[in-house]
């Protein structure tokens, strides 16, 4: 099993964060992982983007241009990335403030409206465990108790006290998370 | 120095809010809330107003302001990172008639350009240093800059800067100060618009000094960096007030003699 | 301790690989895309664990010559840098190279000439490999390839450096430098106490007193010196080379790349094989000196090597050099901090094959 990824978005919607959450993750389930971030002044304000793989294999390229799963926040990023997707393979956006949707046939598009929900629950710090609740519900390679595992190597000390509102967050995306098909409007 | 009123401000001549016509199109790179603009915009006002544009040569530094040359149209070199005072001098001395300055930061001028800097105003050159002290090295992001207050956190001080380990923040105006190469040295800011109103006054008696070939004019705006300090733009002008104006007191530190 | 598991950045697992490899002192200057390198020793503090110093120089002059003065003083000293705050220090590596002494030097490359990108690039290999600075000298030159390279050649370099009394440079990139990956640390030395005969610590009744210098104004003395030098050159040549090799045994065409390309062309290689084409691919991970004698053997039996690389042709002339002719060679990069993907140089060792 190989799984490569890219998670885009804004700067501060937590895109790399959500990617090393992923990586913790996998690596505390004994999988070979890699992260790789774009970098850089790129990313004041603007967009930031995280190429993260879980393989059971030793890794070969950190660097991709095509990806089995495309996880996407904001319109820029779902313009760059939605050809990238391998054919076969699968898209998650957020809804919020997208004008053009995803059109690709030839791939699962999945649809989760996290920023809406997290700012419905005053969650918006947590917003990408969210997203990330949807894409374990889709794509389960990563499970949620070494998430949880994942999240207390990662977070400082300090941050320990959020961990239950992480994993709130994560159930809840797996709720949420719908084929675009399935989605109204 | 005199307080300045609300008539003040509202005289045609001290309205900011007007882009100056050397100002570019290009959209600015500067976080918001960043003073990096606000520098740019005074300087290009003073460019135009005094009919500068078509014998000015700029130098970038490197830092948050190394693509100031897409935004204020005249003629730029982007040197390399604290070298700029080395390619003034070469540039003024080469054309003596050209309106030639620098605009750095801190970590360019006061950390790795420190030589160029000292021997740039010992050697008298006549030139204007810009010199836009927020007190961090922006552009990587947030490290400790000669300029950092004691106390301060930057990515490289962790813990706070601690004077015993890595010195104290260097004043840069007053040390030029005490050079006899340098004409005029002043510390500004751009955070009000009698500030802005100030600096803009001390970039044309910077102009006027290099006609009269009187020797380096050092000009030290005190800035921010909401990014690199990890705050909001109002907070960072709060701080800003409270502590960075503390150590760096604005006003004049040298004024020539009137001729 | 025990060995250790962590998910790091390249950079980091540099910093934190010097404080365990029982490192006397860092010495540096913010750079993109290697800043962390200094961020995590300052935020890590090991002045009060290990009693490493660790310093932010004003500049990246100053830091190679913070570095200089330890290494003379026989102490564990690194610096690191990218690109332009590396041509910087060229200066005060040729003295070092000069004075031989050793120290390591990290060069978390982005792509130029001048500030060029910050992005990553593999541009610097002649400066590195060739010398750098005036003079003939040489560094020895370690190219990781992954997260665990770059925390294990840490020690390695330090080793290579104290055996060789040369300075050892990490040639890696942004890409390597940025991206987080598993990483086994190896558990905390203890830093060495060791007083070097030839260290300036201060003069006992024992020993004549030690100078430290390049300088010789005795030309005959002057060349002898450098006679010392090359020999000591070959030393590694003999000793020191090292590389590793995919599915070479049955090649008939042959990447050749280190670093991060070296990691694209494992992608690519498997994208070949899975065509039937028979590639292989060797990836030097000493650059200085390089695994030229092998390349030789292999140009024996193969048809062609594609050497591929983020600059604009460097380290070709080397895989050239090895072969001498004996087979074809060509060379793929992309520049400026682009860098190619498994497709691409898999397209283009595909047009190689024809010709
Ligand atoms: C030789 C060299 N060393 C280091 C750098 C990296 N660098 C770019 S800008 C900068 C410091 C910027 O700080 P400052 O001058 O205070 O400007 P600011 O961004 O705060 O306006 C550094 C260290 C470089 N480009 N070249
Ligand atoms: S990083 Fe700081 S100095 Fe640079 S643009 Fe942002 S606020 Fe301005
Ligand atoms: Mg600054």
């Amino acid at each position: 099993m190989t799984e490569e990824i890219v998670i885009a978005g804004f700067g501060g919607q937590g895109v790399l964060s959500m990617g090393k959450i992923m990586a913790y993750s996998g690596m505390m389930q004994d999988m070979e992982v890699s992260w790789m971030p774009s970098y850089g002044p790129e990313m004041r304000g603007g967009t930031a983007n995280v190429n993260v793989i879980l393989s059971d294999e030793r890794i070969s390229s950190p660097i991709l241009r095509s990806f089995d799963t495309a996880i996407i926040l904001n319109q820029q990023s779902l313009d760059k990335f939605e050809h990238a997707v391998k054919p076969g393979g699968m898209l998650i956006y957020d809804g919020n403030g997208i004008t053009r949707h995803p059109e690709r046939k030839d791939i699962t598009v999945y649809r989760i409206d996290a920023a809406e929900e997290a700012s419905k629950l005053k969650m918006q710090k947590v917003f990408n465990m969210f997203v990330l609740g949807g894409f374990m519900k889709v794509k389960p390679i990563l499970k949620t108790e070494y998430v949880i595992k994942g999240l207390k190597k990662s977070l400082p000390e300090r941050y320990h006290s959020l961990i239950p509102m992480n994993e709130d967050a994560i159930k809840r995306g797996m709720e949420l998370i719908r084929l675009k098909s399935e989605c109204i409007g | 120095m005199a307080e300045i009123t609300f008539n003040d401000i509202i005289k045609p001549e001290n309205l900011t809010y007007k882009k100056s016509k050397l100002m570019t199109d290009n959209v600015m790179h500067y976080c918001p809330g960043c003073g990096h603009g606000t520098a740019h915009q005074v300087l290009a006002e003073v460019l135009e107003e005094e009919n500068l544009q078509e014998r000015t040569v700029g130098i970038t530094p490197v830092g948050c302001s190394v693509l100031m040359y897409n935004y204020i149209d005249v003629d730029f070199q982007e040197a390399a990172h604290g070298r700029a005072p080395a390619l003034a001098t070469a540039v003024k001395r080469l054309m003596p008639d050209k309106f030639v300055f620098t605009y750095q930061g801190d970590g360019d001028l006061a950390a790795i350009g420190t030589a160029e800097t000292i021997h740039t105003c010992n050697r008298g050159e006549n030139i204007l240093i810009l010199f836009i002290n927020n007190g961090i090295y922006g552009m990587t992001g947030g490290q400790m800059a000669p300029t950092t207050l004691e106390g301060m956190k930057s990515s490289t001080s962790p813990y706070g800067r601690d004077i015993s380990m890595m010195g104290s923040p260097i004043k840069m105006a007053d040390i030029v100060a005490m050079l006899p190469g340098t004409c005029y040295v002043t510390r500004q800011s751009v955070n009000t618009a009698g500030g802005v109103r100030k600096l803009k006054k001390a970039i044309k008696k910077a102009v006027q000094y290099q006609n009269e070939k009187r020797g380096t004019c050092f000009i030290e705006v005190v800035s921010n960096c909401p990014s690199g300090w990890k705050m909001t733009p109002v907070e960072s002008n709060k701080w800003m007030e409270e502590n960075m104006f503390l150590f760096y007191p604005l006003g004049d530190i040298k004024v020539p003699a009137e001729k | 301790m025990e060995k250790e598991l962590r998910l790091m950045k390249g950079n980091e697992a540099i910093a934190e690989a010097a404080i365990r490899a029982g490192a006397d002192g860092y010495f540096g200057y913010p750079i993109t895309p290697q800043s962390e390198i200094l961020e995590y020793l300052m935020e890590a503090n090991p002045q009060t664990t290990t009693g490493m110093v660790v310093l932010q120089a004003e500049s990246e002059v100053a830091a190679i010559n913070m570095v200089y003065g330890g290494a003379a003083c026989g102490k564990k000293v690194m610096t690191s840098s990218s690109s332009p705050g590396i041509s910087l220090k060229q200066e005060g590596i040729t003295y070092i190279a000069g004075a031989e002494l050793p120290c390591l030097i990290v060069n978390v490359v982005r792509g130029g000439p001048g500030l060029g990108t910050i992005q990553p690039a593999q541009s610097d290999y002649f400066q590195a490999t060739k010398g750098g600075g005036h003079g003939d000298y040489h560094l020895l030159v370690l190219a990781p390839s992954s997260v665990q390279e770059m925390a294990d050649f840490v020690e390695l370099g330090f080793d290579l450096a104290f055996k060789y009394r040369n300075p050892v440079m990490i040639l890696s990139d942004g890409a390597i430098g940025q991206m987080m990956e598993k990483v086994w640390l190896k558990p905390q030395k203890k830093r060495s106490e060791e007083i070097l005969p030839w260290a300036t610590t201060g003069k006992p009744a024992s020993r004549p007193r030690n100078i430290i210098t390049s300088l010789d104004l005795d030309p005959e003395r002057q060349e002898k010196f450098n006679f010392k030098l090359i020999a000591k050159y070959r030393e590694m040549e003999e000793n020191e080379v090292r590389f590793e090799e995919f599915m070479t045994d049955d090649a008939e065409y042959i990447f050749v790349a280190y670093g991060t390309s070296a990691r694209l062309c494992q992608k690519a290689l498997q994208l070949a094989r899975a065509e039937g084409i028979k590639a292989g691919l060797l990836r030097p991970i000493t650059l200085f000196p390089y695994p030229k004698k092998r390349l030789n053997e292999l140009a024996d039996r193969v048809k062609g090597m594609l050497a591929v690389e983020m600059s604009a042709g460097q380290m070709v002339e080397d895989v050239m050099l090895s072969v001498n002719g004996k087979t074809r060679v060509s060379h793929y990069g992309r520049m400026g901090g682009m860098i190619p993907t498994p497709d691409e140089v898999l397209e283009n060792m595909k047009s190689f094959i024809k010709g």
